[in-house]
């Protein structure tokens, strides 16, 4: 007994010690990394997973990607939990920035969201070339919707193109208007198995399998456009941001290397990202 | 039917490629989980013991407490233990957010309750036969918890196995306080709901069997060093 | 055993003045008074619920009377282990081989860990469990297992060895083997208290008796005096009901 009881004891302790020291090596031993607080946009449609390797090899500074919605992005932000926000919300992005909490707002690239819907399309608005006719066409034919409505910045968007569109939309009043609270991918899943139109970014679309019955409706009406920027968070204000590191990353996104980087980026064969810093739209 | 079929080829081709990153998932989350269930165990089995043999006021409201908190809802704690370790918290100097470390003290949290309240029980039974001889020896509280449970073993290694498989299964304290970042932070559970959102169902499903497979295998290697002490130690 | 330097005080005799246990309501023992000393070898008798049981837990330390008091002689421990020692109706066994089950004992009693499995074997040897010494423990016949908590008390070198109805779930031969380790006990030098049911067991192994009846001392008095003609009305019922034949 007193031999067994040893035994354990002396394989507990091995197990504490291993399991201990495999959290660290788990983080591949790099120490220098920032923070970088993005939306699901860019993460699912795995552009960061082509992008960072680049930065990486060039800098030794790894990034570590926290993929949220862009509201809860700014968010973590603004709790000082991140180095960086990388989200596509013009509007809060300015606001963020008014707030204090972020500094140098860069624009980086854009593409534009699509309006996805059924093939069998009851609203009829495949090929329209105004958004808001086809957001009031859903509405008057009550045909399904799915939003995000999480405060990302597709969900800001849609929001916008409702008002513009001349349309009060309450879920609680509409039951075709199904707002989920949910990111992009899980949104998507939804519409494809309810056969709902909905808003995406045409990233997180071309990366998306499980379409079924959905397809890219409306697309190309200017108001579609979906502009990205980088902002650091204000090391005034959170002292703790590795201000230098965070700077080099933003800078490189902007450089020359970094936006052809973002432009050589395929999904099937499709760009999905257009680089356009320093600043200025392009279309 | 034909997404099943699918998950199991692509399940089947996930564990014969080798593929490296696979692999680092699926050290991370028995990492995460077997070092939660570890300080768990440490602080919770000691408890329960004690808890079991000890009277006094508020005992009773204790043990429904512990009972109830079994059923912490695995996004809430997550969220609780974000807002502790936030640079905006009253731990955010450890910078310990969106680390494996916090997603260990998250997971504890959660497999801690468990593992009190069920070794209450199983003390508490046999604390009823054992009572009568350990204090007749002599056996403290402290002395009589320990024996407790050294000879409630076999009971505990369920206990214990129920604590992490709790662990292994939860997805929402992980992904928040973990943040599923891409070779730090992503486990099974987060792979799977990443995989799940960019539809790719498929192998969402097959690195669900993987995850599966892995806890049977847990368990199964549980079950026989409970078999090998039995038939030492009856 | 740990030196003791000089002769520690006896533990025995064991004072009991008036002591009652009261619980729900019921009078489990009522204001019993007596006196116990080392030598002879005390039966406790008497019908079910006569509070046997309890009296015996009483003098243990396992409940606290509600009223009255009792008196060891001597401390109740020396260096940390006690003096006084119980069996109980059914054998508790630890889930660890015999030997560890009485070296367990042992080491609550602050035995060096180089004397405890020697000290183990010889209490296995003298209730004659030597064979088996390493098997686990549950294993073992209810017959043995009663014998190891026999050994397992008796390594601790009671003063007194209290023993609640020790053989009343053993089949004869068992029940002898019992009986002939209560013996060696005795033989060597511990007092014994014991409560049976079976008077043969009573007029084998004991020198005087306690009757007890609805928790209170009713009766005391030599063995074989006791069981020829007992002096209360109550005692004399509780032998016919309990040997019709006479």
């Amino acid at each position: 007994m007193e031999v067994t009881r040893r035994s354990l004891i002396g394989a507990l302790a091995l197990l504490c010690t291993t399991l201990c020291a495999g959290i660290s090596t788990a983080q591949q031993g790099r120490d220098r990394y920032i923070t970088v607080a993005s939306t699901t946009s860019t993460e699912h449609s795995d552009l960061f997973a082509y992008l960072l390797p680049i930065f990486e090899a060039k800098t030794g500074i790894g990034v570590r990607v926290v993929a949220l919605g862009t509201g809860q992005a700014l968010d973590v932000a603004r709790r000082g939990d991140a180095d960086v926000v990388f989200v596509h919300d013009e509007v809060a992005e300015k606001k963020f920035v008014a707030e204090g909490h972020g500094v140098d707002r860069r624009e980086v690239m854009y593409n534009d969201f699509v309006l996805i819907g059924p093939k069998t399309d009851p609203a009829d608005v495949a090929g329209a070339k105004d958004v808001e006719t086809a957001f009031a066409a859903i509405a008057a034919a009550k045909a399904p919707f799915v939003s995000r409505g999480d405060r990302s910045g597709t969900h800001a968007a849609e929001l916008r193109t409702w008002e513009a569109a001349g349309i009060d939309i309450d879920a609680r009043k509409n039951d075709w208007y199904r707002g989920t609270g949910s990111g992009m991918g899980a949104a998507l899943n939804t519409a494809a198995a309810m056969d709902a139109y909905l808003l995406s970014d045409r990233g997180t679309w071309l990366a998306f399998q499980n379409r079924r019955n959905l397809a890219i409706l409306v697309e190309g009406d200017e108001r579609l456009f979906n502009q990205y920027g980088v902002m650091l968070v204000n090391p005034a204000r959170h002292p703790q941001v590795k201000r230098e590191d965070a700077q080099s990353f933003i800078d490189w996104l902007v450089s020359e290397q970094g936006q052809a980087a973002i432009a050589d980026f395929r999904i099937d064969g499709e760009q999905a990202f257009f680089p356009n810093a320093p600043n200025g739209r392009s279309w | 039917m034909s997404d099943f079929g699918a998950a199991g080829r692509a399940a089947w081709g996930l564990i014969t490629s080798g593929d490296p990153r696979l692999f680092e998932i699926v050290l991370l989350s028995l990492q995460v989980s077997l070092s939660a269930v570890l300080i768990a165990s440490l602080i919770g089995l000691p408890l329960g013991a004690t808890l079991a043999v000890s009277r006094f006021p508020g005992r009773r409201t204790l043990i429904v407490l512990t009972n109830a908190l079994m059923g912490l809802p695995p996004v809430v704690v997550g969220l609780v233990v974000y807002l502790l370790l936030s640079r905006a918290g009253p731990l955010g100097e450890l910078g310990l957010l969106f680390t494996p470390e916090a997603m260990v003290a998250a997971q504890s949290i959660l497999v801690l309750p468990i593992v009190i309240a069920l070794t209450r029980q199983a003390a508490e039974d046999a604390w009823r036969d054992y009572q009568d001889l350990l204090r007749s020896l002599g056996a403290g509280p402290l002395r009589a918890a320990a024996t407790l449970l050294w000879d409630i073993r076999a009971s505990l290694a369920t206990t214990i196995l129920a604590g992490f498989g709790r662990a292994a299964a939860e997805v929402g304290a992980v992904m928040i306080v973990g943040g599923n970042i891409d070779g730090i932070t992503r486990v099974m559970t987060t792979a799977i709901a990443l995989e799940t959102s960019k539809g790719d169902l498929p192998l969402a499903l097959g690195l669900g069997a993987v995850l599966i497979s892995i806890v049977v295998a847990v368990n199964a290697v549980a079950y026989l060093l409970n078999e090998v002490s039995a038939r030492r130690h009856g | 055993m740990s030196a003791v330097g000089p002769h520690p005080v006896p533990l025995l005799p064991l004072q009991l003045v008036a002591v009652s246990v009261v619980a729900g309501g019921k009078r489990i023992l009522d204001r019993v008074t007596l006196n116990l000393d080392g030598g002879l070898r005390t039966i406790v008798l008497g019908p079910n619920g006569s509070g046997k049981s309890v009296l015996l837990r009483v003098c243990h330390g396992l409940i606290q009377p509600t009223s009255g008091h009792l008196q060891f002689n001597g401390p109740e421990s020396l260096n940390g282990h006690r003096r006084h020692a119980m069996v109980f109706q059914r054998a508790v066994m630890l889930r660890r081989s015999a030997l560890a089950n009485v070296a367990y004992g042992l080491a609550l009693a602050g035995v060096a860990r180089a004397r405890r499995a020697q000290l183990a074997t010889d209490a296995l040897e003298r209730v004659g469990l030597a064979h088996l010494a390493h098997q686990p423990a549950r294993v073992l016949s209810g017959g043995e297992q009663q014998r190891l908590a026999i050994a397992r008390a008796w390594a601790l070198r009671p003063e007194l060895l209290l023993l609640d109805e020790p053989t009343a779930n053993l089949d004869p031969s068992a029940t002898q083997a019992i009986e002939v380790a209560i013996q060696a006990v005795h033989d060597a030098g511990t007092k014994i208290v014991l409560v049976t049911h079976n008077l043969g067991q009573a007029h084998r192994l004991g020198d005087e008796v306690l009757f007890m009846c609805e928790g209170r001392l009713a009766e005391r008095a030599p063995i074989n005096q006791f069981l020829q003609g007992p002096a209360s009305p109550e005692a004399a019922a509780f032998l016919k009901g309990e040997m019709p034949w006479k």
